[in-house]
């Protein structure tokens, strides 16, 4: 049944975004500048990992194999995952990890809102929810960027150098494939490439008030939403996140 | 026993405390969604505040075991994701009890009407997160103690 796979797809896809960038994120706990980061980085985190608990929770349910979400977050290997590039890459400085929340939060915004008339309740259900707390993240990472940007000499040479290092992974949320067709015409969720004017928009108002250069070139690295061709660091991440119940299968609380 | 009845039960998840913020209860909090008899079976139906809040878990394993305690013997928790949880759910009952807490309630202008402390209306924020994923993090610049707000969404 090809729907019925596209659709799984497609909640892969929104489950592994917001597992991976959770996880990444949650790297930082303990270790943020000052302690008022440190917190706002750990909230976002959770969130996002609650969200990644709802897309896979349906992936499973859709898939009806026995799995449970967290079969989907622990038992896959790489080519299975299905997030964009842009999520897995390392956090670098605090400014690289601002600017890569800014920038998938930016799609996230839009993505969420236009699935929240998802023509699939289940789908709809968990935009409404998650968009709230999405809103809360571009509130933060936006104004957080306008900060650093707008800032001393050093923190804007910083921001304008995670920009261009993480701008060729913003074309990938745009790209659109079989599976996005399939969902767009049976009106389960967008197709990204429509996204895309909304989203130049909202970026180009805050990193303009940031005082920051968009990069010229629209070379995409692409890759991740396909399961294609990960970038090594995802191994890695894999290796962090999934230690513990590979080895020791069934362990529970 | 005779069946409780829902309105009895209601009563009952109003003594069970937020297991983060004790003063106020699970019903205060607007969590609690619905409570209904299906036969001999009790159904509580609670939505989650944020998506991942680690204290989903405790709650629910709270109100088990307070209904437990009164007797409920066939209890089945609901969770409900749609419609999403608003802080426009917070009783007012818990509004009151959140500012003589020290917490500033949910105000729709997006920050604290003023401190919870002495009352200023001069306040400034110092955090969109706070102790906990429902709350932020401000502070009086009158009598300079720093305070949560109990974000609206
Ligand atoms: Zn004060």
């Amino acid at each position: 049944m090809a729907d019925r796979d596209a659709f799984q797809q497609f909640l892969l896809r929104m489950g592994d975004n917001t597992l991976v960038l959770g996880h990444r994120v949650s790297e930082w706990c303990g270790h943020a500048p000052v302690l008022e980061e440190d917190i706002a980085l750990a909230n976002t985190a959770l969130d996002l990992i609650g969200q990644t608990q709802m897309w896979l929770g349906l992936a499973a349910e859709v898939q009806s194999e026995g799995k449970s979400a967290d079969d989907l977050a622990f038992l896959r290997d790489v080519w299975d995952f299905r997030n964009v590039l842009l999520v897995e890459m390392p956090n670098g400085d605090f400014g690289q990890t601002i600017m890569r929340q800014f920038l998938f939060d930016a799609w996230h915004s839009i993505m969420l809102t236009r699935l929240r008339s998802s023509s699939d309740a289940r789908v709809a259900a968990i935009a409404e929810k998650a968009s709230k707390e999405v809103t809360y993240h571009l509130e933060r990472s936006g104004d957080t960027v306008v900060g650093l940007g707008d800032g001393t000499e050093e923190s804007h040479q910083r921001m304008q150098a995670a920009l261009e290092y993480l701008w060729p992974y913003v074309g990938e949320m745009f790209a659109s494939d079989a599976v996005d067709a399939a969902m767009a015409s049976e009106g389960i969720a967008p197709d990204p490439a429509s996204m895309r004017a909304d989203y130049d928009d909202l970026i180009g108002r805050i990193l303009s008030a940031a005082t920051l250069t968009l990069p010229d070139a629209r070379f995409a690295r692409k890759g991740g939403r396909d399961g294609r061709m990960h970038t090594e660091h995802l191994g890695h991440l894999l290796t962090q996140m999934q230690w513990l119940p590979r080895a020791y299968p069934g362990a529970s609380w | 026993m005779a069946q409780p009845s829902t309105d009895q039960v209601w009563d009952w998840l109003d003594a069970v405390p937020d297991p983060e913020i004790p003063v106020i209860s699970v019903v205060d909090l607007g969590i609690v969604r619905d409570v209904a008899w299906a036969g001999d079976t009790l159904t509580v139906t609670v939505t989650p505040t944020y998506s991942g809040c680690p204290a989903t878990s405790v709650i629910a394993m709270d109100i088990e075991t307070a209904l437990r305690d009164h007797g409920v013997r066939q209890l089945e928790l609901k969770t409900q994701i749609a419609p999403a949880w608003t802080t426009d759910w917070l009783s007012t009952k818990g509004r009151k009890k959140l500012e003589e807490y020290g917490i500033a309630p949910p105000n729709p202008a997006g920050g604290p009407k003023h401190c919870p402390r002495c009352g200023s209306a001069s306040v400034e924020k110092v955090s969109q997160f706070g102790s906990t994923p429902c709350k932020a993090h401000w502070r009086c610049t009158d009598c300079l103690e720093p305070f949560d707000y109990f974000k609206c969404i």
